[in-house]
């Protein structure tokens, strides 16, 4: 169950959120409408947003337009203000200096990932972008799933070749408002259509699903930060997060494996603790070592906990980092004394709230089963 | 070997966003005014205007089949008539509000029904719904929104959708729209402010419908994307045993393992130990509770089956083992006064004793509505 109750920030935290909303209030905005390919619609829904504005009184200008336009999109540019683009470097690039003489409210840049030409203010378009932010001028950006740099070894992985220029996933993602924009592949086929439709949708329907995903962390990044800024302290079950804790004697790659399943399909995280241990035998050590590299491998988050209680220790970490669901192994072994106690299972099942427990058996040899 | 005397089934789309106002409805429309000019048959089913005019002009040239009239306890309340649209026949029907209930006295008791009615009859259908009436999800949202979503959807029937379209809005754009009067009258939109409309709860339930999107995306895709790998030799079928009481925690147990199911593709089963012969055996209250919980997961698909025994942790495992079950799912012991040591008795703590290759899920307490 989600915990709910307000802090009041401390003077220092207040300090911050002025100087914030401060900087925040110079700094132009910044919106980023994503697709997962090109025919989805952005330039469209930016240019749509862009009237919209412009129909409450913003003063609107538009400083770099596609060079194929599709009819709808070029019958939506002629209600806007161009700033022409500057020419003398051999090809276009939006000319900064005009815009920031011209001083709109807001600036509409269609597609954002662009190198400029040599010789330009800055090499890349996401730069100049920044310029005109820091000029507290706003600015409303399309761009296209393919052309996020550190998304780019995944893209090739699926399309098979790698889009020239490049936007660094962190600009996105500091942007203040991300959309996406969302169509059935079979919108794109036809603007892309090249080989077999039925492997182009399967290509395009992964790309879809990446873009999806990337818009919801930025989301959930967002919440974060809006929570911790109003002093809200409470974690929203949005996210499947798996933590596996893994002991030497445990199944580690099994409860592994199933975590990092089960954080793919939820499209989750997977974090995998250890909780240290005096007078580990060398054979645990290097078991250990072992199941740590199967956990790194899978992508997991690894934290080595520590502490008196092992039990107190894993359900501290699980409510820091919102853990819905921890993966444990379960011995059947067990002395005369052990079984006069609560065993660490029982423990973790009957002092945890609000977070399911997946006990995952291991029949060690010679145990009682 | 229907296909003969059955026409093909209809092909059904689902606009999914987040909350009211971010554009499902005019997209949907949109849709179909772009399918009508292509020269398609469209029709609107059922379309809900709330006094929106960019909205309402979006439903210009499109023909409206009339609304049904319903009499309930003298008052009288307008449904779509789906009786007419299978008379009319077009080729595809714009209904808006899928979760919708009907009024008691329609032929069907949820609008997602009368659409299964239309698809059945070679309909296609666009409709719209928020994330938030997804079934297996009406725990996490009381919990994000404080609200107990009552007008539902099955997964399954989400499931049954050819394609997923997600309306995406930032919160901040959704509550400029709500406060300009675009979404509600001035006093819903104030009351809504302070219900709903919190811009907390809206990013959560927006980072929902892009997960849920991702997921209906992922659905979709060819089912041979999964290759084995040196941590999994090769992804055996999980098997999903959900455990099924009369206790009130049962409905949010049965919600969480049926949508872990659904996310590992498992087949999944919902078992109810009784001390038998059969459910009469039980005092009536419990009988009924745990008929109620029965009925509630046979309505989200899940088979369900009753076991006559003495033992429940003894019948379960049992089961499990007979049926090639991979994981056991079961609700949270309550917290008693008893000494934890008292706990290992409990079916739970037996069921994990005795489920040796089984794993068990130990499900946390959710205070879901009553199915």
């Amino acid at each position: 169950m989600p915990e709910t109750g307000r802090r009041r920030p401390s003077p220092d935290q207040l300090l911050k959120q002025v100087e914030a909303e401060e900087s925040h209030q110079r700094r132009g905005r910044l919106k980023v409408f994503l697709g997962y390919a090109s025919g989805v619609g952005k330039s469209f829904r930016m240019l749509d947003e862009g009237r919209r504005r412009r129909m409450r009184g913003q003063d609107v200008v538009v400083a770099a337009v596609q060079a194929i336009e599709p009819p709808e999109v070029q019958e939506l540019l002629r209600n806007f203000e161009i700033i022409p683009p500057r020419t003398d470097l051999g090809g276009p690039c939006i000319d900064v200096e005009a815009v920031k003489r011209r001083r709109p409210a807001l600036c509409l840049i269609d597609g954002l990932a662009y190198r400029n030409p040599p010789g330009s203010r800055n090499d890349e378009r996401w730069q100049d972008v920044e310029d005109l932010l820091n000029a507290g001028i706003s600015v409303i950006t399309t761009i296209n799933l393919q052309y996020i740099r550190e998304k780019q070894p995944q893209i090739e992985a699926i399309r098979g070749r790698r889009a020239s220029d490049s936007v660094p996933e962190g600009f996105i993602r500091r942007a203040d408002e991300i959309e996406i924009v969302d169509a059935p592949p079979e919108y794109c086929l036809d603007r892309a259509a090249t080989g077999d439709p039925v492997v182009l949708e399967q290509q395009l329907s992964e790309l879809r699903e990446i873009a999806l995903v990337l818009v919801a962390e930025v989301v959930d990044a967002q919440l974060d930060s809006y929570l911790k800024q109003h002093g809200i302290e409470q974690t929203y079950g949005t996210q499947e997060r798996i933590l596996v804790c893994i002991t030497p004697r445990s199944n580690a790659e099994l409860m592994i494996s199933r975590g990092k399943r089960q954080a793919d399909r939820f499209h989750g995280d997977l974090f995998v603790a250890y909780v240290e241990q005096d007078g580990l035998e060398p054979r645990d050590r290097e078991t250990l070592e072992w199941n740590l590299s199967a956990a790194r491998r899978a992508g997991a988050h690894i934290e080595i906990l520590h502490g008196e209680d092992p039990v107190r220790a894993i359900l501290a970490f699980a409510e820091k980092h919102g853990i819905s669901q921890i993966f444990v192994g379960h011995s059947q072994r067990g002395g005369f004394w052990r079984k006069l106690r609560p065993n660490p299972v029982e423990r973790l099942i009957m002092e945890s709230s609000g977070i399911d427990i997946r006990i995952f058996p291991h029949n060690e040899p010679g145990s009682v089963t | 070997m229907q296909a003969e005397t059955r026409p093909p089934e209809g092909k059904l789309k689902v606009i999914l966003g987040y909350a009211a106002g971010v554009g499902k409805t005019y997209r949907m429309l949109e849709e179909g005014q772009q399918l009508a000019a292509a020269g398609r048959d469209v029709v609107i089913g059922y379309f809900e205007p709330h006094g929106r005019q960019d909205t309402i002009a979006k439903t210009e040239g499109l023909e409206f089949i009339p609304r049904r009239v319903i009499a309930y306890r003298e008052r009288e309340f307008e449904e779509m008539d789906t009786e007419a649209i299978l008379a009319r026949r077009p080729a595809i029907c714009l209904v808006d509000e899928f979760p919708h209930s009907n009024i008691p006295g329609s032929p069907r008791a949820k609008r997602w029904e009368d659409v299964l009615v239309l698809l059945a009859a070679g309909i296609d259908v666009i409709t719209t719904m928020n994330v938030q009436h997804l079934e297996s999800l009406n725990d996490q949202i009381r919990d994000i929104t404080g609200i107990q979503v009552r007008e539902t959807v099955p997964d399954w029937v989400l499931k049954r959708a050819d394609e997923i379209v997600l309306v995406d809005l930032t919160p901040g754009a959704l509550l400029n729209r709500l406060d300009r009067g675009v979404v509600y009258a001035p006093d819903k939109a104030q009351r809504a402010k302070e219900n709903f409309f919190k811009e907390p709860s809206l990013a959560a339930l927006r980072e929902m419908a892009l997960r849920q999107a991702a997921h209906e995306v992922d659905l979709r895709q060819g089912q041979d994307l999964e290759k084995p790998s040196a941590a999994a030799p090769f992804p055996g079928t999980e098997r999903i045993l959900i455990h099924v009481t009369g206790a009130p925690g049962a409905v949010g147990l049965i919600r969480r393992g049926k949508r872990v199911a659904d996310y590992l593709r498992a087949d999944c089963f919902a078992v109810a130990v009784v001390p038998g012969p059969g459910l009469e055996s039980l005092p009536d209250a419990r009988r009924e509770a745990l008929e109620r919980h029965l009925d509630f997961a046979r309505k989200l698909h899940i088979e369900t089956r009753v076991l006559d025994a003495r033992d429940e942790a003894e019948a379960l495992v049992g089961f499990a083992h007979t049926n090639a079950i991979t994981q056991i799912f079961v609700a949270k012991p309550q917290r008693s006064r008893l000494p934890l040591i008292a706990t290992r008795y409990q079916l739970v703590m037996r069921v994990i004793r005795m489920a040796q290759d089984i794993q068990v899920t130990v499900v946390a307490e959710r205070r879901g509505r009553e199915a």
